[in-house]
């Protein structure tokens, strides 16, 4: 009888396996909480809504706003649907070259969520690496890497962003700029906020290296790259999570204000920004719908985006509340 | 203490000497400025002459040693675009943002601070919870978004405001003032409105945050028990502790409202530096990127110099550590 407590049973003991993740998601606090607040399920639905919208665009949208072909400057500068002159057609107007708002809003949002997604993939993954690194080798290369961290906080990030787009603009030729201008994009904003990540899987580290499990890994002397990847890194990610989704919404935002300035994407391939940038032009000749409808897009994902940030980050984290 | 101030310092030439080689790699990209200088039929001797006479036939560190001698006398050389010294063109344009600055400051502050000791005090209130939805909202509109809806709305439909540039300014010889006339204060309100709402709701969330802590803390408790009044105890006790935080978080903000007035800037069409940067940006106008480069860093690192000492001044554990 001893013994067989011991053995490693797999038949027999089915009930008391640890329960899969799914089952674990369904009984957690943060299902419970998220069935409790209509609030968030509506920010839950509107982000699902539009993610999934801006994804499937070519599909989704009543026009294609870049095939040039279907255009028709007779059809250009209508308001809503709604209003007087409107077109049924084009609900909600269109802009100076006949592109219906609602397809270029669609088309736009993908570019702006592509950007925003990338660079906070691209942040995660130079900020986790630096805290990681930092709070596991503590000592010169640790003061360096905060040190710098530091320093940059104290800079808004999108201060950031304008100086890395500015610089690499500076450097690269003007034809190669066109191309590389998503890219650029991207690694601006991705700089400009990577500190948040690196400070607190940096703080964690710190908690984790002194736990048992991973002075028994250094012990049986595996390499210090598998310690941190394969046994710390699962431990910290956690946070990392609720920081990506607060960071998306500030990457969209910084995204489309960069756009705003006319340094941000090409206009070949207009964000949210560069539509409300090219609508600000025609605010004073009364056609308003071409600023204000990709505004109220952008305002409502983001503050989808936030309000799922802010509820993720009271749930995981209750101290902050 | 003059330990800590002297490594403060030492860290803050540091990090302006990385801007400034920043700033000089930028110079290194745009390809040889002789050309630019001279026509197609000047000789080989000649542009040689010329180049010797400029020094830039010496090394690299001498060549980035100049450049920091000279941005620090501010010297920056021509703009390539207005054909005009980038110092006379950051002086012209500098009272305009400092202004918007300062008046958006006051707004964010005045307002913010109160808010979010109102929203602490009154956490489970309609008001308080209304508050911070709406600083929610603040937050995630951004500030060029608020200002493009000022403009239809005040500008455009209801014509109240104007809507663009500084209105009638006074020259004081020195200084360009748009605080003493009419227009120029009406044409002051709705940049300033844009500038201050993003600070100001993050100011609400931040002292808020700060004050809750605050009132967690045993000698809130202690003063409770005590039987101090309520007012005593949330302004004579509470609040001045919630301040020392709160007055980092303001050090930064005035940093980056500067930061943020390049898109007010740029919305309004308000003739600061923040305009001026974002057209250097776009035509690629190094001078005037370099300059405004040294400039803000030079800004942002006294403040966070004067900040880091008043955090001394007022918390005298700080004292002991170093």
């Amino acid at each position: 009888m001893a013994d067989e407590t011991i053995l490693p049973d797999s038949a027999g003991r089915g009930e008391e396996r640890p329960p899969s993740a799914l089952a674990r998601f369904l009984d957690s606090d943060l299902r419970w909480s998220f069935r409790r607040s209509p609030l968030v399920i509506t920010a839950f639905l509107v982000t699902v809504l539009m993610i999934g919208a801006a994804t499937f665009a070519p599909w989704v949208a009543p026009h294609d706003p870049f095939d040039l072909a279907s255009l028709d400057l007779m059809d250009s500068l209508l308001p809503p649907a709604w209003m007087e002159g409107g077109d049924p057609r084009y609900l909600l107007g269109t802009d100076d070259q006949g592109r219906d708002i609602l397809s270029t809003i669609l088309y736009g949002a993908r570019i702006s969520l592509l950007v925003g997604f990338l660079s906070v993939i691209l942040a995660m993954l130079i900020g986790v690496t630096v805290g990681l690194v930092a709070g596991y080798a503590g000592g010169v290369t640790d003061a360096v890497l905060m040190r710098i961290a530091d320093i940059q906080l104290t800079f808004p990030a999108i201060l950031i962003a304008l100086l890395v787009d500015g610089v690499m603009r500076g450097i690269l030729p003007p034809e190669a700029h066109e191309e590389v201008a998503l890219f650029v994009l991207v690694l601006a904003i991705a700089l400009s906020s990577w500190v948040q990540y690196a400070r607190t899987v940096r703080s964690s580290t710190m908690v984790e290296k002194r736990k048992e499990y991973v002075q028994a890994a250094q012990v049986i002397g595996l390499p210090s790259a598998r310690i941190l990847l394969r046994h710390i890194l699962p431990n910290v990610m956690g946070p990392v999570l609720v920081i990506a989704t607060i960071q998306l919404a500030l990457a969209i935002i910084i995204e489309a204000t960069l756009s705003f300035l006319g340094v941000g994407v090409p206009p070949t391939s207009p964000s949210l920004g560069t539509l409300i940038r090219i609508g600000n032009d025609y605010l004073f000749s009364g056609e308003w719908w071409i600023t204000v409808f990709p505004g109220l897009a952008l305002i409502i994902l983001v503050l989808a985006v936030n309000l799922l940030g802010d509820w993720l980050r009271d749930v995981l984290n209750p101290k902050l509340r | 203490m003059l330990l800590y101030i002297i490594r403060r310092l030492a860290q803050s030439v540091l990090v302006m000497l990385t801007v400034a080689l920043i700033a000089f790699t930028l110079f290194q990209f745009v390809g040889d400025p002789i050309n630019n200088m001279v026509d197609q039929d000047t000789s080989l001797a000649e542009r040689e002459r010329i180049r010797k006479e400029l020094g830039l036939d010496d090394p690299v560190i001498v060549q980035f040693w100049r450049f920091v001698e000279n941005a620090a006398q501010g010297e920056f050389g021509v703009s390539y675009r207005l054909k005009k010294p980038v110092a006379e063109l950051i002086a012209e344009r500098f009272p305009a943002t400092l202004e918007l600055s300062i008046i958006s400051a006051i707004l964010a502050l005045g307002i913010g601070i109160p808010m979010g000791v109102y929203t602490a005090l009154n956490r489970e209130r309609w008001t308080a919870k209304l508050f911070m939805t709406l600083s929610l909202v603040g937050v995630s509109l951004p500030t060029f978004l608020i200002g493009i809806f000022l403009i239809l709305i005040f500008g455009v439909q209801l014509r109240w405001l104007p809507t663009f540039g500084r209105g009638e300014v006074v020259d004081l010889g020195w200084w360009t003032t748009g605080l003493l006339t009419a227009s120029g204060l009406k044409s002051l309100i709705m940049p300033s409105i844009t500038l201050a709402v993003f600070q100001m709701t993050l100011i609400v969330r931040l002292v808020r945050a700060e004050m809750l802590e605050v009132l967690r803390t045993d000698y809130i408790r202690f003063a409770r028990a005590r039987g101090l009044r309520d007012r005593a105890i949330h302004f004579g006790h509470a609040l001045k502790n919630t301040l020392v935080p709160v007055i980092t978080i303001i050090g930064l903000q005035v940093g980056a409202i500067i930061a943020f007035a390049i898109i007010t800037e740029s919305v309004f069409q308000w003739p600061g530096m923040g305009l001026l940067f974002v057209q250097a940006i776009s035509e690629v106008d190094i001078p005037v990127m370099a300059a405004y480069l040294m400039l803000i860093a030079l800004v942002f690192v006294v403040i966070n110099l004067v900040v880091d000492i008043l955090y001394v001044v007022i918390d005298p554990r700080l004292r002991t550590e170093s």
